[in-house]
């Protein structure tokens, strides 16, 4: 994080629902978060949770009938969840951009990969001086899309742009069409990159240096990505601060190193006895035992007591309220008390070199 | 390989089928139990005259060597002559095409130009009240016979309102002619339209569930260029498909509607040449059928390649 820490998004107390015939599912509860410029925020959780739904919201992409039904989200102080179309086109792209989880089905397959790089550049304008010295923004021209194309795949280390840039995606493998993807996204120079499990779809090679490229062009461009992930070594690797979700809600939320360090929900406790390393190679990793819950009817206390070690009977009967145990560590617990006693499992390095080790096991 | 080699390819490819053609037509005649020459001629005929018939028609010779005349003939665009009244069957051929070809050119337009936007209407109100009546309209649409659809809207357009001609064909100005095919191009519209309706509704739904959609909204631009580039393009392979099927259905359907609204198209020419047992007609008739499904099959793999870049060539 830079010195001068600035707000660039504020999502506060967002709820999503998805209406349904005969249920309502709550798919995000009441979240919360910060991001600041030129930070990398992890979303961390397991399928279902609400990580992808909270990301749609921040591009208002809900799918149908899915809604924001609570609270807001600020983009520079305006809030993205009451813009009209007309409004949300000047932040998707320009302000705001996405990258999803299947490079397969994300590009379309009947437009050329150029097509697709140029429709990024619909909100990107040139600003020029005219004669009298007054500064006017144009579109870009086909020559300058052409030349800001093949600048963005070479950005993104995609070989031979020229003749990519003819080619439709079905020509591209996986990695090559996650790799245009992030070109497309960066196409108009976002502030912030929402990358929705961008290298699930991808074998573990691939995944390492998928990572790597958003690292890099991270400072390069000084923009800021939440990464939304399931895999706690990712967000070793990545991630300044992260958020712990669980059945719609943040259950923890701290920086990465206090975050392996200083667990305090048993949840984030369990996903790191998950975690492979060295201490524990060779031997069977402990599993978090039981299911998530179902969105659309939820117990009444705590929606992890039903799979928590460390229930008591206030967890089956009450929710518990996010508390800021240390400064910038956020928890929702009822046990606290006990979780006070977590000792990290792995280290934020140990876990980034398990992950490292994953795609070049003989080292 | 390129689209130019892709083309020639197919139209090579379209020999054999024509051939398998040539020889069910050239069957038609040979299997029909009887003579010929005395079908051609009626029950009345003198077994002299049937015998000169037949050598004349060259029905002597062994079948080989007939289905090889038969096969020079239509090659040299010399279709026989028609027995009824004794005009060659090419001459009749070229002034009813054009009819045949119209009428089914303005139903697909019809067609087209109705069901593209209802259907994405639909579809993109999937479950909401106006989905739910088009998708009910079309289901009636497709339950009801033509012939009967065809009386219906003679009666109201022509009898009624007298707008249009009940039938019939006025040649007399282009504007005639269009005329007298507006109601039977409607009428043969209906079934098309609505099955492409209940396509078009149900990949515009599909399509709009894709992530590549969600991508392109994502990259800020306008809903009219995610609806053109992103649904309807993609959306246009399935209906091309159906398309080109119900453009061959549409031709086996003139016969029906042609009669109906007396048209004088190909389809009323072989359904005219079948009760009239005009055999040298009907035989070229269904050839020319043949080679017009070919056609459109051959246009529809062109347009596929030209829509779908991930058909191989």
């Amino acid at each position: 994080m830079s010195s001068v820490e600035k707000k660039l998004l504020e999502v506060k107390d967002l709820s999503v629902q998805f209406p349904g015939k005969y249920e309502t599912v709550q798919a995000v509860d009441g979240v919360s978060f910060d991001i600041y410029e030129g930070e990398t925020f992890g979303l961390v959780g397991e399928s279902g949770c609400g990580k992808s739904q909270t990301m749609r919201s921040i591009l208002g992409l809900l799918k149908a009938p899915g809604r924001v039904s609570g609270g807001e989200i600020l983009y520079k102080g305006q809030d993205i969840t009451k813009m009209n179309q007309r409004e949300l086109r000047k932040v998707r792209g320009r302000e705001i951009s996405i990258i999803f989880q299947e490079p397969m089905t994300s590009l379309n397959p009947v437009l050329k990969i150029k097509t697709q790089i140029y429709e990024a550049f619909e909100g990107a304008f040139i600003t020029e001086k005219d004669k009298d010295g007054k500064e006017v923004k144009r579109k870009m021209t086909k020559a300058e899309k052409h030349r800001a194309a093949l600048e963005l795949l070479k950005l993104v280390g995609i070989p031979s742009p020229e003749t990519r840039l003819e080619e439709y995606p079905h020509q591209f493998s996986g990695g090559m069409r996650q790799r245009a993807m992030i070109a497309i996204a960066l196409g108009a120079r976002p502030k912030l990159l929402l990358a929705d499990e961008p290298t699930t779809a991808l074998d573990v090679t691939i995944q390492d240096q998928i990572m790597k490229l958003l690292n890099r062009l991270k400072d390069e461009l000084g923009m800021s990505i939440i990464l939304v992930t399931h895999d706690l070594g990712v967000i070793a690797q990545m991630c300044d601060r992260v958020a712990v979700m669980y059945a719609g809600q943040i259950v923890e939320m701290t920086d990465t190193v206090t975050l392996f360090a200083h667990p305090r929900h048993p949840y984030t406790y369990g996903l790191m006895g998950s975690l492979p390393n060295e201490d524990t190679a060779g031997g069977t990793l402990e599993a978090i035992g039981g299911a998530p819950p179902n969105l659309a009817n939820l117990p009444e206390g705590c929606p992890f007591a039903p799979r928590c070690k460390y229930a008591c009977d206030v967890c089956h009967e009450k929710r518990p309220d996010i508390v800021e145990v240390e400064p910038g560590h956020f928890a929702r617990c009822h046990r606290l008390d006990v979780t006070s006693e977590f000792q990290g499992l792995i280290s934020p390095e140990a876990a980034a070199k398990a992950k490292e080790q994953e795609v070049e096991p003989n080292e | 390989m390129s689209r130019l080699q892709y083309i020639l390819k197919r139209i090579l490819q379209m020999i054999p089928v024509l051939l398998v053609v040539t020889i069910l037509v050239f069957s038609i005649v040979h299997l029909i139990p009887g003579e010929p020459a005395r079908l051609i001629l009626g029950d009345k005929a003198t077994p002299a005259a049937v015998a000169a018939l037949t050598e004349k028609l060259g029905l002597n010779e062994p079948l080989p060597t007939q289905y090889f005349l038969f096969l020079k003939q239509v090659l040299t665009l010399d279709l026989g002559t028609s027995f009824k009244n004794n005009l060659p069957v090419a001459d009749l051929l070229a002034v009813r095409f054009p009819v045949t070809l119209a009428l089914t050119l303005l139903s697909t337009l019809i067609s087209v130009l109705i069901s593209l936007p209802l259907g994405y209407f639909a579809g993109t109100h999937k479950d909401r009240l106006g989905d739910q009546v088009v998708r009910t309209a079309s289901l009636v649409a497709i339950s009801m016979p033509s012939f009967w659809v065809g009386l219906l809207l003679m009666i109201l357009f022509a009898i009624k309102l007298k707008w249009l001609p009940a039938g019939g064909w006025d040649n007399t100005s282009l504007w005639g002619e269009f005329k007298c095919l507006i109601l039977p191009a409607v009428t043969q519209s209906l079934m098309t339209t609505a099955l492409l309706v209940r396509n078009t509704r149900n990949s515009v739904v599909d399509i709009t569930r894709m992530d590549y959609v969600d991508f392109a909204r994502s990259k800020g631009i306008s809903d009219g260029q995610v609806r053109s580039r992103h649904v309807m393009r993609n959306s246009m392979i399935s209906t091309v498909t159906l398309l080109s099927m119900r453009m061959a259905g549409t031709l086996g359907g003139s016969v029906i509607i042609e009669t109906v609204f007396s048209i004088p198209g190909i389809g009323k020419l072989a359904s005219d040449a079948i009760f009239g047992r005009d055999y040298a007609v009907v035989q070229s008739v269904v050839l020319l059928f043949a080679v017009m499904v070919l056609v459109i099959n051959l246009i529809t793999d062109i347009l596929y390649s030209l829509l779908d870049p991930r058909v191989s060539l």
